[in-house]
């Protein structure tokens, strides 16, 4: 789950009034958030019963949707911004996520932990996966079936054909603009297709 | 606490102009109403019902404790639509057989009994006595409409017909439009009753008799398709009857027997629909279920069908229904948010079929409860 300010964090990158399609949104709180201070409007995208029952009790619109089939239901350049927020992790297609991230927003935001996080780095060469509040499950359960860092990102970014509009590493609440590589606990960047 | 149903009657003497052209006048809807319209009239909920059932959709009828509604695990105190908040309407459609003007009453025209000659209802059309029962009631505007399979077909064109009278819809196991393979299954059935000697050109009344072996058919083919092969299995696999099981073999080889547990299931279903249902009404609900299509009058494009609509929607669709399947109420989702309009979809992972939309899923019903519980209603009267 994504904590309270990397939310916040986001909600300031979304533009008032903005149509938001929210990948993976898990209980609904980012676009409920946007949806009360920013005055924004659009959909959530969730797998989990759980989830799509909390989603629909706080009034947020929720598709009960396997992220993995693609987002053919959306058409292009249909939102004014495409979040996935904690998401990437999860999802078995990222690079086509991806690209259907940029396809039906007019800019896309991902944010995601950050493995070259120094912390993680240290445990690394103890041996160890790390167990850290970002990353709190041990290699044997977690949920997260991939792993990536902010500059592994930078280069999927760049194949893929987007622009990085805006990109900086979120760690205790503060954004990183200074090696977030190794001093950012989670990547954000703000992207949008290329040409 | 039950809920006791009391069922009552609105007689409508102006012609009801209908799709097709042709009309009907001096006709009688029957319906139930549950819980208790507000001071401004804002907390209204129309249940639109499927092909088997009727007005009678939540509590029961005093000194009848067997007698529950239909949707009574949806409807009622405290339930997902919860009658301590909405005043729910249950409506009995024109044409069908539990209590509304159908194919066994007089018509005020000819003074003989319709049978046959009841004329052909669409969706649209009862959508349409549906709104003049609502007028007779005072109610100008919905809080609600909600209905599964062919009563979430009205409920959708509820929203088309008179978009400014609906603030929320909810859309059950339901599609925009039948396939070829639904219209070939109520196709068979149809053929089992018109082909069956009793059914007489569909006068069978002033003979006295019953199609019984053409709706018995009828039912059994549709049960099949309301329910999923999993659940089939299931419940019947390949088990055989007791009374079977007595020989050395297990089978019989007779080609006629009941041996297999689901061939009895299916005529028990088929005996116990026979004797209820109206072999008229068979024909024209599954009629009407062939003839919706919304999309039909924009060139096949939904997108553009549904712009008319303005209220906010909940869509559910159940994995194993084939019938209705999900990829149905994706379509209609998809056309709803090309609009723009407010839409939430839950697509439950249950394993019952298309039978899934009467049943006690929590996830199902905990959906709706969220939903309607975020519906707000003024002041109770």
């Amino acid at each position: 789950m994504s904590d309270v300010q990397i939310l916040q964090s986001v909600a300031r990158l979304v533009p008032e009034g903005a149509r938001v399609l929210d990948l993976g949104c898990g209980d609904g709180e980012l676009l409920a958030l946007l949806q009360r201070e920013r005055g924004c409007s659009g959909y959530g995208i969730e797998i989990d019963d759980t989830n799509v029952g909390a989603c629909v009790r706080r009034g947020v619109n929720v598709i009960q949707l396997n992220l993995d089939e693609g987002l053919s239901m959306f058409g292009d350049q249909s939102f004014d911004v495409v979040l996935q927020i904690d998401t990437l992790q999860h999802l078995r297609n990222a690079e086509t996520m991806l690209r259907e991230t940029a396809r039906v927003g007019r800019i896309g935001i991902v944010a995601f932990p950050n493995f070259a996080h120094w912390p993680n780095r240290l445990s690394i060469l103890r041996g160890r996966m790390p167990v850290t509040r970002r990353l709190p499950y041990e290699w044997y359960d977690t949920p997260n079936i991939r792993v990536g860092t902010y500059a592994d990102f930078a280069v999927l970014a760049r194949k893929t054909g987007l622009r990085v509009l805006d990109a900086y590493g979120l760690q205790d609440g503060a954004e990183v603009r200074f090696m977030p590589n190794a001093r950012a606990g989670t990547a954000v960047f703000k992207l949008q297709r290329g040409g | 606490m039950t809920l006791i149903a009391t069922a009552q009657s609105m007689t409508f003497d102006a012609p009801l102009v209908l799709q097709s052209g042709a009309s009907v006048r001096g006709y009688s809807l029957a319906y139930e109403t549950y819980g208790t319209l507000n001071a401004d009239r804002s907390n209204a909920v129309l249940i639109c019902h499927a092909l088997n059932a009727s007005h009678h959709v939540a509590g029961v009828y005093e000194g009848q404790p067997k007698s529950e509604g239909w949707w009574d695990n949806m409807i009622g105190p405290g339930k997902p639509v919860d009658t301590d908040r909405f005043f729910v309407i249950g409506i009995n459609n024109l044409g069908s057989c539990f209590g509304s003007t159908g194919p066994m009453h007089v018509s005020p025209d000819t003074g003989r009994v319709y049978g046959a000659d009841f004329p052909v209802v669409t969706v649209e059309d009862w959508v349409n006595a549906q709104a003049r029962l609502l007028d007779g009631l005072g109610i100008g505007q919905l809080a609600a409409v909600m209905g599964g399979s062919l009563g979430g077909m009205q409920a959708l064109s509820w929203t088309l017909q008179h978009p400014d009278r609906v603030r929320h819809a909810v859309v059950v196991a339901s599609a925009p439009n039948l396939t070829a393979e639904n219209i070939a299954f109520n196709e068979v059935a149809r053929r089992a009753i018109v082909t069956d000697p009793d059914f007489h050109g569909g006068h069978f009344y002033a003979h006295g008799v019953v199609p019984k072996r053409g709706l018995r058919i009828a039912r059994m083919i549709g049960h099949i398709t309301y329910l999923s092969d999993d659940v089939m299995n299931e419940k019947f696999g390949r088990q055989l009857r007791e009374a079977v099981l007595d020989s050395d073999s297990g089978y019989r080889y007779s080609t006629q027997e009941v041996e297999f547990q689901i061939e009895s299931y299916l005529r028990y279903q088929g005996d116990k629909f026979a004797e209820y249902f109206d072999a008229n009404t068979y024909l024209l609900i599954t009629r009407a279920l062939d003839y919706f299509d919304p999309a039909r009058a924009h060139g096949g494009d939904l997108t553009a069908a549904l712009a008319r609509a303005a209220c906010k929607f909940l869509l559910v669709s159940f994995t194993t229904d084939w019938r209705f399947s999900p990829a149905r109420s994706r379509e209609i989702v998809k056309a709803l948010v090309a609009n723009r309009r407010e839409v939430s979809y839950a697509e439950i992972d249950a394993p019952h079929g298309h039978d899934a939309f009467l049943l006690d899923d929590p996830r199902y019903l905990d959906a709706v409860r969220a939903y309607f519980a975020n519906i707000p209603t003024g002041a109770l009267a």
